[in-house]
């Protein structure tokens, strides 16, 4: 088989970013203090890849001979995580200044990891799945554990490595079994196979398995047990992109497999998710009120906001399967940027990361308090910013299905939720700082990022219908 | 009929001057106290003159309740429109608002209000912008909840309302200000989410025929004959016909459980706003911890917001349902009136004390919400516009003294009558419309809301007007302790009410002295459309049906 023209162009987006990403590599390599360097490059590679994907957006199609998808979905997505992408560089350039770490391998590893989500959410066959899920989850394994010298990095990077290592071998085995009964990794063959006769008992053992090692990787319950320690000990960035890019792509694949191949994999499928989905939005919000470190606050929240997302998957119908990807996308830029916010609190040797640093922030530096504030109102789901239809738009689509006891279940969690994320702005505002403190310098670089994703908060909370409109035709 | 200004329409300007006024106030320089103090007060002001001018152009013939003919001023644009989308059918919320009878009290009250606040908030002076650029906005979401006729539209607003409230309490706010705002905020929100999924609920059960051509709702069986597509709608004139329900989905039908629990579901939200009984006890804390024109908004405005859901979603989208929960409501209600007046007379801190009485007055609306006749809803709406009114006096009554003593203390006072007579003169207005003597507002709104509720249901009115005497106990109580006896050595040296609280009491104690003597001015504006909403809650023969 020959690769076409048309097929370089299916996937120009990613090319770029793992081009650039070689590029980048060998420039760390060759010359010397080029980590500023290797970050603007890496950045226009992205703004390039972004430019690439917007301008394949209405091209919707497949790429070397069905192994890839092309434009509309995996272009939607691209865009998605090359937000996530651009936003981490901007947001690291400083905190790795600050905590002594500032190398061009950092900036490397984030654009293989990109460039292996985006090759995740254009699977259109398992094998790429598989390859795409590999090329992210290596380079953050080696990101989590960047600050070498800490302990907690360590520890977060070779928990998430173990236990990566044992979803991987999960999904792995689940695509043998799949293709064992189904005769082809292909999603779109397996989909005609299982439209045209029940398959196999065996199938659904490897289906199942599928589903674990997506679970795994969205972090959600009883799949979760390394996202606490895995956030807390990663260097605030990285946390920050593996919250949204990671589980962006996981979601992506997720949904290609189940709900697009699958046709949602029927009712059974339906309730387990269902039950994943509940399980994780009250385990997540009930510990989340527990903590006092802010980082391991947002990693409860994040499998709460899992269980959120999977509702909507659970849903099996379009409104929730839109649902999940607005969420997705305004999960993005309001994790990120809390993410954002907190690494420039943050101090060398893990200080300044519980609620009790954050005192008397809000007044003392407004530009952060608001932009924090934002943030936080959206992941609580308070109208008019995006959290909130996020979560209006999977509940409803829960109720649609008639599954109104998980959007029951749904809102009372995220009105727990907002209790611990209220108590960030209580000390921000409601509590008098200590004397003295010292004011913060906010980058300009760091800034940019936090502005960017304050106004995507708003600007897609306000008019949900331009991302609706860029989603609706994908199902 | 519709009113514009500057080709936008009169209740959009009412809802977003604020706003406009808020994006002002940001750009002035931050040493600038005194000018966002006066920008303030002016677009306050602007408000109460289009609300004034609301009251001029009200036509007092039209229903309104459940058609859209009915309503006033009403503004209707697109605002969520998706039409290519394959699911769903076809999304649409309406920017759609209007007035009747209900809410057009409901608008005055809210300006007036805002405006007293603002002259009430003249001694903040702790981050002053920070502070008035959220009173802007939060009087935005009030206005905007009893102007909405969209029920998305609606909530937004009850959301967007919830914000400035929390901030506001929790910055400017008492000791216990952390903890009371915190309460205010967790209470609320679980009232929206209930809300929220009733919402939805209705969404998706509703099938609605509009229009193409000219985006009108046509009534279902004429749809059905132009062979139009039906879509789910928002639209609370809409959900209130039952032929606007898909036949077989969740809330379609009349009379079936799905239905009541619905209902049950709106009225938890709202009732925890009234605040009803057992769900009130965040209303002591935060009034409490409040500072006082927050207390005024809270109590002069917010708690209203509650009941006027009942009136405009809960029981004219479910009358079904309320016919058959009007006793158990009837019994909140006395419970609100006893249960509120008792603990108020328990109370020895000024600010719990009216807070409680708040209590204690709500429930006065809810039993005349329940009886469901003419006399019973007149007199809740009226009572509504009334409690607004008293009890921002009374809150800013307990603002001017613990201005000036830094305690609220009730056992602290004596005497005070001689030593500050206007203070008093002012306070016994108050007092005295709170107790319902008769000559002042709120004794007209009461005897209404009993008279209503006296023909539905005997036994538990003659157990509620026990209320009325414990409210003139506690009331007069309070005088004597605060006005009466001896004068402390410690207050011998307390100034007496200063212009600025004037100008904040006096417009109010007009209103109230006003009404009490001539009440017409507001039944006649608020009575074609009780009249409609009882008459379509409860046909002849279910009113006959409910006696007691």
């Amino acid at each position: 088989m020959s690769v076409t023209g048309s097929d370089l162009l299916g996937i120009l987006a990613v090319g770029i970013v793992s081009v650039t990403a070689l590029i980048a590599m060998l420039a760390g390599v060759f010359l010397k203090n080029s980590a500023r360097l290797v970050m603007w490059l890496g950045l226009a590679g992205m703004a390039g890849a972004f430019a690439a994907a917007w301008g394949t957006y209405p091209s919707a199609g497949t790429a070397f001979g069905g192994m890839i998808l092309a434009g509309g979905y995996a272009s939607f997505f691209g865009m998605l995580i090359l937000c996530a992408g651009i936003l981490t560089f901007l947001l690291a350039s400083d905190y790795l200044r600050k905590e002594g770490v500032e190398y061009p391998e950092f900036y490397v590893m984030v654009l293989f990891a990109v460039s292996g989500m985006m090759l995740m959410s254009a699977a259109a066959d398992l094998i790429i799945v598989f390859l795409g899920l590999e090329i992210m989850s290596v380079s953050l394994y080696v990101l989590a554990g960047f600050m070498r010298r800490r302990e907690k990095s360590i520890e977060a990077s070779l928990k998430y490595f173990l236990l990566g290592a044992f979803a991987t071998g999960f999904l792995l085995y689940g695509i043998a079994l799949i293709y064992g009964t189904m005769g082809t990794t292909d999603l779109a063959g397996i989909a005609l196979r299982f439209a045209s006769a029940p398959p196999p008992s065996l199938f659904w053992v490897g289906a199942g398995l599928l589903l674990g090692g997506f679970a795994f990787k969205v972090g959600a319950v009883p799949f979760h047990m390394w996202v606490p320690d895995v956030y807390e000990g990663s260097p605030t960035p990285v946390s920050g992109i593996m919250s949204t890019g990671g589980k962006a792509a996981a979601f992506a694949a997720f949904l290609l497999v189940f709900v697009k191949s699958l046709g949602g994999g029927g009712a059974k499928v339906q309730t387990l998710l269902a039950i994943f989905a509940a399980l994780s939005m009250v385990t997540g919000a009930v510990i989340a009120i527990a903590q006092k470190n802010l980082k391991r606050m947002l990693a409860y929240s994040s499998i709460a906001h899992a269980g959120y997302m999977l509702t909507g998957l659970a849903a099996a119908n379009q409104l929730g399967e839109s649902g999940v990807l607005y969420y997705l996308v305004a999960y993005t830029f309001m994790n990120i940027g809390t993410f954002g916010v907190i690494s420039l609190i943050e101090q060398a040797e893990e200080k300044r990361l519980e609620f009790s640093d954050y005192a008397g922030l809000g007044l003392r530096q407004p530009f952060l308090g608001i932009v924090m504030s934002i943030f936080l109102f959206s992941l609580a789901g308070i109208p008019p910013l995006a959290g909130f239809f996020g979560k209006y738009y999977v509940f409803a689509a829960a109720v649609d299905a008639h599954m109104t006891w998980l959007a029951i279940v749904g809102v009372l969690a995220s009105v727990v939720s907002v209790y611990y994320y209220l108590r960030v702005v209580v000390f921000m505002y409601f509590h008098e700082g200590p004397e003295g403190a010292e004011v913060i310098s906010v980058p300009l670089l760091g800034s940019v990022a936090l502005l960017l994703s304050a106004a995507g908060v708003v600007g897609i909370g306000v008019f949900p219908s331009s991302i609706l409109s860029l989603t609706g035709w994908f199902f | 009929m519709s009113f514009q200004i500057l080709g936008i329409g009169i209740l959009t300007w009412l809802t977003f001057l604020p706003v406009i006024g808020m994006l002002f106030l940001l750009l002035l320089p931050k040493k600038s106290a005194d000018a966002v103090r006066w920008t303030s007060l002016v677009v306050t002001f602007l408000q109460v003159v289009l609300a004034a001018l609301v009251y001029v152009y009200f036509s007092r013939s039209l229903g309104g309740i459940n058609t859209v003919a009915g309503m006033q001023f009403v503004e209707k644009a697109t605002w969520i429109d998706i039409k290519s989308v394959a699911w769903f059918g076809r999304v649409h919320i309406d920017y759609f608002m209007g007035i009747d009878g209900i809410s057009g009290p409901m608008v005055l009250l809210t300006a007036l209000i805002s405006f007293v606040g603002i002259i009430a908030s003249w001694n903040i002076e702790k981050a002053v912008k920070g502070y008035f650029a959220l009173y802007l906005l939060l009087d935005t979401g009030m206005m905007g909840v009893f102007v909405a006729l969209d029920f998305f539209l609606f909530y937004v607003f009850w959301e967007v309302m919830l914000l400035p409230m929390y901030f506001l309490i929790g910055i400017w706010g008492g000791p216990r200000r952390e903890y009371a705002a915190i309460k205010f905020f967790l209470y609320t929100l679980f009232g929206s989410v209930l809300i929220l999924l009733a919402m939805l609920a209705l969404y998706f059960s509703s099938s609605v025929y509009i229009d193409p051509q000219t985006g009108v709702f046509l009534a279902a069986e004429a749809g059905r004959a132009m062979g139009i597509t039906p879509i789910h709608s928002f639209n609370l004139i809409a959900l209130m016909d039952p032929t606007n329900f898909t036949p077989g989905s969740l809330l379609a039908g009349i009379g079936t459980s799905s239905r009541y629990i619905a209902f049950i579901a709106l009225f938890i939200g709202f009732a925890i706003k009234v605040p009803i009984f057992p769900f009130h006890t965040w209303l002591p804390d935060a009034h409490v911890e409040a500072p006082t024109a927050i207390s005024v908004i809270l109590a002069g405005v917010l708690l209203k917001m509650g009941t006027y859901g009942l009136l405009r979603v809960s029981i004219p989208i479910f009358p079904d349902a309320f016919r058959a929960y009007a006793i158990p409501l009837a019994i909140l209600g006395v419970i609100n009136i006893l249960y509120g007046a008792l603990a108020a007379m328990a109370q020895t801190d000024f600010k719990k004390l009216i807070a409680y009485s708040s209590i204690s007055h709500m429930g006065i609306v809810v039993l005349g919400i329940a009886a469901m006749n003419t006399q019973g809803v007149s007199g809740a709406v009226f009572q509504m516009f009334n409690h607004g009114t008293i009890t921002a006096m009374l809150f800013l009554i307990v603002g001017v003294i613990y201005d000036r003593a830094h305690t609220r203390g009730l056992n602290e006072f004596g005497g005070l009558a001689n030593q500050m007579p206007k203070y008093t003169g002012v306070m016994s207005v108050a007092f005295f419309a709170a107790l319902g003597l008769p000559g002042l507002s709120g004794f007209v709104s009461e005897a209404f809301s009993f008279l209503g509720a006296f023909a539905v249901f005997q036994t538990l009115t003659i157990i509620a007007a026990l209320g009325i005497v414990l409210t003139a106990g506690y009331m007069l109580w309070t005088l004597q302790r605060v006005f009466l006896g001896t004068l402390p050595e410690k207050w011998k040296a307390l100034p007496d009410i200063n212009g600025r609280e004037l100008a904040a009491l006096v417009p109010l104690a007009v209103i109230v002295l006003f009404l009490g003597i001539y009440p017409s001015p507001m039944l006649n504006m608020m009575n074609a459309s009780v009249n409609t909403l009882v008459k379509f809650v409860t046909p002849v023969t279910a009113a006959a049906a409910l006696g007691f």
